[in-house]
């Protein structure tokens, strides 16, 4: 019997200033193979990396902004967004990419994806993984 | 008990790669087992074997490269954020057409899958990173 | 289920000690490094947040690091232990995960 082991990978980073968004998110593509317990945290800054309307054409840097909207075909449909830390950028759920998943044992209904959890609730998701990676 | 290792910086510029070190050289004489030092982004720049710093200084490249040597460490630079920073074995040198490769001793190229197999191996992961 | 958080950057640059306090489970452990262990010192403008979380968590820094920054052992704020990397494996563990805020 193969382990499944809870990952959680913790953003706390902006996007675009820095790699670190877009090499985390990869990280979440390649691992979404691996059939684990995936979840995503947004956090500090890391809540900008789900902004909508992202256009990096006048910085010509690569816009993967887009990809985030995949991450529920690779069955990553936790995650978290800590309700502090938008509140602290002026930011609700509407500003966010809208992302969604097909329940496969809900007749393939489309939920979001995203959960807006308070500082005690990620509290307590980040203390029951097995595994967690920032970057 | 088994460590995955994680590297996120390159070496000199921030204490990640300094305080991995440490860390892993400490958890072998302590007994325990490193499943792989995994160097992702900016971290792939510890594999380099064409760095010359300064001779009264740590050599960080050269002494990952010992202590895998002397553990049969199994060191991995991320495939991606090797081939976007310039670090190159020589297969992948090959491939790009590049006139050089510049890997050092001890460090090998793979995918992310190797970290990810890392997490599951190992009973803990250490992140170290700026 | 206890995690050892670990924050490696200066109170006074980056946000990572506020928000490791903010997450950090009741019973958790949290160990300075690096630049981090600025936040052990008494006197600063964050002792009173470090005064709360020793009670709240067990702290810890990395001595070398102290050593390495010119940091008195005697200006550290009280209920914070020293360990070495020998210590830091140890902690790695003594608790169920680890958790580096960067």
């Amino acid at each position: 019997m193969s382990v499944i082991k809870k990952f959680l990978y913790v953003n706390r980073r902006a996007p675009h200033g820095s790699i670190y968004a877009l090499e985390s998110l990869e990280v979440v593509l390649i691992g979404a193979a691996f059939d684990q317990d995936v979840a995503l945290a947004f956090i500090d800054d890391g809540v900008y990396q789900l902004m909508l309307n992202q256009d990096t054409s006048g910085i010509a840097t690569k816009n993967f902004s887009s990809t985030y909207k995949a991450l529920g075909d690779y069955d990553v449909n936790k995650i978290y967004v800590e309700k502090e830390s938008l509140e602290m950028r002026g930011l609700s759920k509407e500003n966010l990419l809208p992302l969604t998943y097909e329940d496969e044992d809900d007749d393939w209904a489309e939920k979001d994806s995203i959960q807006i959890v308070t500082s005690a609730e990620l509290s307590d998701i980040i203390d029951n993984q097995d595994l967690i990676f920032s970057f | 008990m088994k460590f995955g290792i994680m590297v996120n910086e390159g070496p000199y510029t921030h204490q990640a790669s300094d305080t991995a070190y440490h860390f892993t050289a400490a958890a072998l004489n302590n007994g325990h087992e490193i499943v792989r030092v995994f160097f992702y982004q900016d971290g792939v720049n510890n594999g380099t074997r064409l760095a010359v710093p300064p001779q009264d200084d740590r050599n960080i490249t050269t002494r990952w490269s010992e202590l895998a040597a002397q553990h049969d460490l199994d060191m991995v630079l991320c495939v991606a954020a090797a081939q976007r920073r310039g670090l190159l074995d020589k297969d992948e040198a090959k491939r790009a057409g590049k006139d050089t490769d510049n890997m050092a001793p001890g460090f090998n190229i793979s995918g992310l899958g190797q970290l990810i197999d890392a997490g599951i191996q190992a009973d803990r992961v250490m992140i170290f990173g700026d | 289920m206890s995690v050892l958080h670990i924050i490696n950057k200066s109170p006074f640059e980056k946000n990572s000690l506020d928000t490791c306090l903010r997450l950090a489970k009741k019973g958790s452990a949290v160990l300075l490094i690096e630049d981090a262990i600025y936040a052990a010192q008494k006197n600063t403008a964050v002792a009173d947040k470090i005064d709360a979380a020793v009670i709240k968590h067990t702290v810890y820094a990395l001595e070398p690091d102290l050593d390495a920054r010119g940091v008195d052992k005697s200006t550290i704020i009280d209920g914070i232990s020293l360990v070495d990397y020998d210590g830091f494996v140890q902690l790695a563990t003594e608790y169920s995960g680890t958790q580096s805020w960067l």
